[in-house]
């Protein structure tokens, strides 16, 4: 029953046979490894299996690994570099845009995919483009600082 | 949640689609997915095979045709609420697009799959309703167009057939001097609307010439309030006579939940129908 795919994950050549059921958050998380995508409502509401697909951020609970044959996906252990945090990282970091880290991977990565198409967002444009990640610790203040601050804005 | 197990066939066109739904007893086909796969999650669906059609680029796109625009069914939300097409001539669609979730799921969710599914608390039903859109069905043996008012029929149920896929939605150029409003109260944890009112006015020499109104959220299909809407034609469409005609928007059978009433859906069709209006008149210069 397994299909064969072939996408490249954060860089790399991947070649894998899935169930056609398969979600592409498991897929990443169960054959890949790569746990920092987090499985959160799997209802996609709440932001926490954000990654990019061929650059556009979307909720990886609601795709089937099938459905990327061929993609390039972005996870959250793709954006540092040369043990180079990523900015938005980094500004994470600096600004403590989070508490509990759950929600973490996700906005960051919607975070990126922001910028990525509106480097100098205002503060309503930040959280209109993290409307679809929720965090249930920090009331957003410092995240939405962070975003700011990896804008190159004031923080 | 896992959907349960199906098989996976991917189409390369129209016709190969369309040619594997003989395949199956029960097949469904997947583009964003952002409708069939919570269905599917909840085994509220369990189709025995997902036809993948996402990589038939004649599905895609959006182009002036005619007097108009089309949309091809896998146009996403992303694409259609950032296309000047649209926006030129006629961004109600695109405004309601653009209330669709959030960047992720406009990212995904297309406009074939959003109206295939009819959930009452879209975004988009009702904006296509008021622009007067039509529904371009394709199965194996014919091709038919369905006026976008007659496309709903009933809460998830369309006019879809089992043996038909949505290929694109056509939308009249609502023309110069026409503005547009699409206004919603959001459920805040769904996002979906619970009233969602989706207005285009148009303004020549201080006179309304034309006008359109359909509203999701309050009944299981949108609210028609197209012929309401046309009653403000040859006037100065004034708050007032706005305020008057939205007295009619008397929705049959609303629908209830623990987040609304069925008196509080319908008294909130006539505010957010009043503000579309008016917004949509004062944008139209």
């Amino acid at each position: 029953m397994g299909i064969t795919i072939e996408l490249e994950v954060n860089g790399q050549p991947v070649k894998r046979e899935v169930e056609a059921r398969t979600l592409l958050v498991h897929f990443l998380r169960e054959d890949l490894n790569l746990t920092g995508t987090n499985v959160g409502c799997e209802t996609s509401v709440c932001g926490a299996c954000t990654v990019h697909v061929d650059g556009k951020a979307i909720k990886s609970c609601t795709q089937l690994a099938v459905q990327c044959d061929g993609a390039k996906v972005t996870t959250i252990e793709g954006l540092a570099s040369n043990g180079e945090l990523h900015p938005m990282q980094s500004a994470f970091w600096e600004e403590h845009g989070l508490q509990c880290g759950y929600c973490t991977p996700g906005m960051i990565m919607a975070a990126t995919h922001l910028l990525d198409n509106n480097p100098s967002p205002t503060e309503a444009q930040i959280r209109e483009g993290l409307k679809g990640n929720l965090c249930r610790c920090t009331g957003y203040q410092n995240i939405i600082k962070a975003v700011q601050t990896a804008a190159g804005a004031e923080g | 949640m896992y959907p349960a197990q199906f098989d996976y066939k991917r189409a390369t066109s129209v016709e190969e689609a369309l040619a594997l739904l003989t395949e199956a007893d029960d097949v469904k086909f997947i583009a964003g997915g952002h409708s069939l796969i919570p269905m599917m999650k909840l085994r509220l669906a369990q189709p025995e095979m997902v036809v993948d059609i996402a990589r038939i680029d004649a599905l895609r796109g959006i182009t002036e045709e005619g007097d108009g625009v089309r949309i091809g069914a896998l146009t996403t939300h992303a694409e259609i609420a950032a296309s000047s097409v649209l926006h030129e001539h006629c961004g109600l669609i695109a405004e309601a697009a653009a209330e669709i979730g959030d960047t992720q799921v406009r990212n995904r969710g297309t406009i074939g799959g959003n109206i295939a599914h009819a959930d009452p608390g879209s975004d988009l039903p009702a904006a296509l309703i008021a622009a007067g859109a039509t529904v371009h069905l394709q199965s194996a043996s014919s091709t038919r167009t369905v006026a976008a008012a007659d496309f709903f029929l009933d809460l998830l149920t369309t006019d879809l057939s089992h043996d038909e896929l949505v290929v694109a939605v056509t939308i009249p150029s609502l023309g110069r001097s026409t503005g547009c409003a699409y206004l919603k109260f959001e459920h805040p944890a769904s996002g979906y609307a619970v009233v969602g009112a989706a207005a285009w006015v148009k303004m020549e020499n201080r006179q309304c010439s034309g006008a359109g109104l359909a509203i999701n959220g309050v009944t299981a299909t949108p609210f028609n309030g197209n012929e309401i809407a046309q009653s403000l034609v040859s006037t100065d469409a004034s708050d007032d006579r706005i305020a008057a005609a939205v007295e009619s928007v008397q929705p049959e059978d609303p629908m209830a939940d623990v987040f609304a009433s069925a008196d509080y859906r319908a008294h909130l069709a006539r505010v957010f129908a009043k503000r579309a209006l008016v917004s949509a008149r004062d944008r139209a210069v």
